[in-house]
């Protein structure tokens, strides 16, 4: 695989990015600043990083409550997330949302849908706008292993096979639904197989490796934009952070998670880059200085932004008319 | 024109298919089959399988997807069969429909209309039967209307798709054969006004969708014996018109509230609720509740007709408030 070395260390900034947010905001967390459920994407970075590098900014975005990394990656400025964390006016959701409801709809973010599986239904709607209107748009929609079990799963594939829509459904396998490993919660665990029941095109790729995600979902993409149907896509990862702030992580050993750690998308990127000659300590240290810098700056942006004054508490629940 | 209600309702949606690219109706057996009570018999032959899409039967996701064809633009009208199967919709419903223009921060609106059938007395026993459209209008972020007569049927429909917001219309099965005038060429109805559908000065009837002609009928009787009921109709659950209602009681000091709704929890407790908080002190007596009876809908006709509200239990409930309060 080759990879030019700008485009390179660009996947390597998002992901670092993702992982010092992240980190900041668990820190943020302990400190009280954040509040509500926090999930970590630390460990699955390599998955939205890789996949949105094949969306354009006419292509929509659904995901999870799990979502810091497809915001991030899809360019929503850090600030305005953070900002949304600490449940600020300048939050990119205003701060009804939280970190489980991002939306940012000038880049096509549909959400942040934080029960599972409810997200699918949404992305089935806005392809199925697309196609009414004539548009070759793709709407990506991430959901996790755990929305396999769901009935909107099969509906939503069912539905967007039948009506050729153009889905692309990635589900972020990450082995684990909360406590529940994916042996105890499917029946057949090959998820990427699932795609033959609704006569659609099915791959899994290694959710570890930035570049073979962005390869397969720019197929993949290729695929539904060329008019040929929705596509499921499986990609193979894991989370090493607990499932939400929430967790004791009783299900699952201590050596699992650090067997899965020496799989890091971060260090395993670095090292091949390196490898390749496409990055230097330099370049590595420039990266994590100027990450470092941008989430200063948003958490600047979070603490200065304004709490909406609780007048307009009944506010957004219905469009205003115009007289 | 007299027309039947479910003339009026396919007298709407073709109306809207003609004047608006961006609606299309979607739903379980809307097409070929002709919409399960015959609503929409026709339209696919007119405007194509594009535009009139039978589903399957994926009532969370059809639903859904009409959310996510409202969010890219589209007006799309969904139909759940009936009200019975919107429960496999719920998620949809409450959890996105009502919630996504406030989780955005306002950045979303949802224009999508849902019409679904709703109601008892026609003998299908405990799973199709359902009168839960007083669940729905507890939910902040939707719009409940109950259209009770043809010119309703059509008005609130087209007015509906004018709204911004997600907008579920409850239409009583017993309705659709049922005749009324209906101007083909008046416009939307106005959404959140209830409307006085026989003055009167004796007691208050405040009743919605397929009890409207039971109470119109008890009316009937109570005037052969000289008592004079005002019969409200709400048409709209949320919003609702509490003005309309209050202004009744003050001149009449006497509701019965009619809801085909189990009691325990129904709309109608709601009602009582705003009389009393409005409008205490211009009753003569407290509020008085008509509704279905604490059990599930038996398939026998005897039973199913003692389940649900009747002119007779209309009545009685009007002379019992009489005899203790008159
Ligand atoms: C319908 C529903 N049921 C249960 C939950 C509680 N819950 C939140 S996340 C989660 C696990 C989901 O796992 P998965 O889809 O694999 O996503 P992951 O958290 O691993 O990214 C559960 C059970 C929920 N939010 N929604
Ligand atoms: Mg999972």
């Amino acid at each position: 695989m080759t990879v030019e070395r700008g485009h390179a260390l660009e996947l390597l900034r998002q992901m670092v990015l993702i992982r010092r947010f992240e980190e900041k905001a668990a820190e943020l967390y302990m400190l009280g600043k954040i509040r509500g459920f926090l999930h970590l994407y630390i460990g699955e970075e390599a998955v939205a990083v890789g996949a949105m590098q094949a969306f354009t900014p006419e292509d929509a975005i659904v995901a999870t409550y799990r979502e810091h990394g497809q915001a991030l990656a899809r360019g929503i400025p850090a600030g305005s997330l953070m900002a949304e964390m600490y449940g600020k006016a300048n939050g990119c959701s205003r701060g009804r949302g939280g970190s489980m409801h991002f939306f940012d709809v000038s880049r096509r973010f549909y959400g942040g849908y934080a029960i599972v599986g409810g997200g699918m239904p949404i992305a089935v709607g806005l392809a199925l706008a697309d196609t009414l209107q004539g548009r070759r748009r793709v709407t990506a929609c991430f959901f996790g292993d755990g929305a396999v079990d769901e009935g909107e799963f099969h509906e939503s594939l069912n539905l967007a096979a039948l009506w050729k829509l153009p889905v692309l459904f990635l589900c972020e396998n990450n082995l684990y639904a909360m406590g529940t490993a994916l042996a105890r919660h499917q029946s057949q665990m090959d998820i990427g197989l699932k795609a033959q029941a609704y006569a659609l095109a099915g791959e899994a790729v290694d959710g570890m490796d930035v570049l073979a995600v962005e390869s397969a979902t720019r197929r993949a993409a290729e695929a539904v934009r060329r008019g040929e149907g929705p596509y499921l896509l499986e990609v193979r990862t894991y989370r090493f952070r607990a499932h939400s702030t929430a967790d004791p992580e009783l299900y699952r050993t201590k050596e699992e998670v650090e067997q899965w750690k020496t799989r890091d998308p971060i260090a395993l990127f670095a090292a091949r880059l390196r490898e390749w000659g496409l990055l230097s300590d330099a370049d590595l240290t420039a990266i994590e200085a100027a990450v470092g810098r941008e989430i200063e700056a948003a958490v600047a942006v979070a603490e200065a932004g304004p709490w909406e004054p609780v007048e307009d508490l009944l506010r957004d629940v219905y469009t205003p008319r115009t007289p | 024109m007299k027309t039947t209600y479910r003339e009026a309702v396919r007298s709407a949606l073709s109306e809207a298919l003609r004047s608006d690219a961006r609606v299309f109706l979607m739903g379980e057996d809307v097409g070929r089959y002709g919409g399960a009570f015959a609503v929409s018999r026709g339209l696919l032959e007119e405007f194509g399988p594009e535009r009139v899409r039978d589903t399957p039967l994926s009532e969370s996701t059809f639903v859904g997807a009409g959310i996510g064809a409202a969010l890219g633009g589209m007006r799309p009208i969904v139909e759940v069969m009936t009200v019975n199967f919107s429960l496999l919709a719920l998620d949809q419903i409450v959890n996105n429909a009502a919630t996504l223009r406030h989780m955005s921060g306002g950045q979303l609106s949802v224009p999508l209309v849902v019409r679904m059938a709703t109601g008892g007395g026609r003998q299908l026993a405990a799973q199709h039967s359902h009168s839960l459209e007083g669940w729905y209008a507890h939910i902040p972020g939707i719009m409940v209307l109950t259209p009770a007569t043809p010119a309703d049927a059509r008005g609130m429909l087209l007015a509906a798709l004018r709204e911004p917001d997600p907008v579920f219309i409850f239409e009583h099965a017993t309705l659709y054969p049922t005749e009324g005038e209906v101007d083909e060429s008046a416009g939307p109805a106005e959404i959140g006004r209830a409307a006085v559908r026989r003055p009167g000065e004796h007691v208050t009837l405040i009743t919605y969708g397929g009890s409207l002609p039971k109470t119109l009928q008890a009316a009937d009787l109570l005037a052969v014996e000289g008592i004079d009921a005002e019969v409200i109709d709400l048409r709209s659950l949320r919003p609702l018109d509490t003005p309309t209602l209050l202004a009744s009681i003050a001149r009449t000091h006497r509701a019965v509230i009619v809801d085909e709704g189990w009691r325990m929890c129904s709309f109608a407790a709601e009602v009582s609720a705003q009389l009393m908080e409005g409008g205490f002190y211009d009753l003569d007596g407290p509020v008085a509740r008509v509704c279905s009876a604490e059990v599930p809908m038996p398939y026998a006709k005897h039973m199913e007709d003692a389940a649900l509200p009747q002119p007779a239990s209309i009545v009685a409930t009007v002379h019992e408030m009489l005899r203790r309060h008159g």
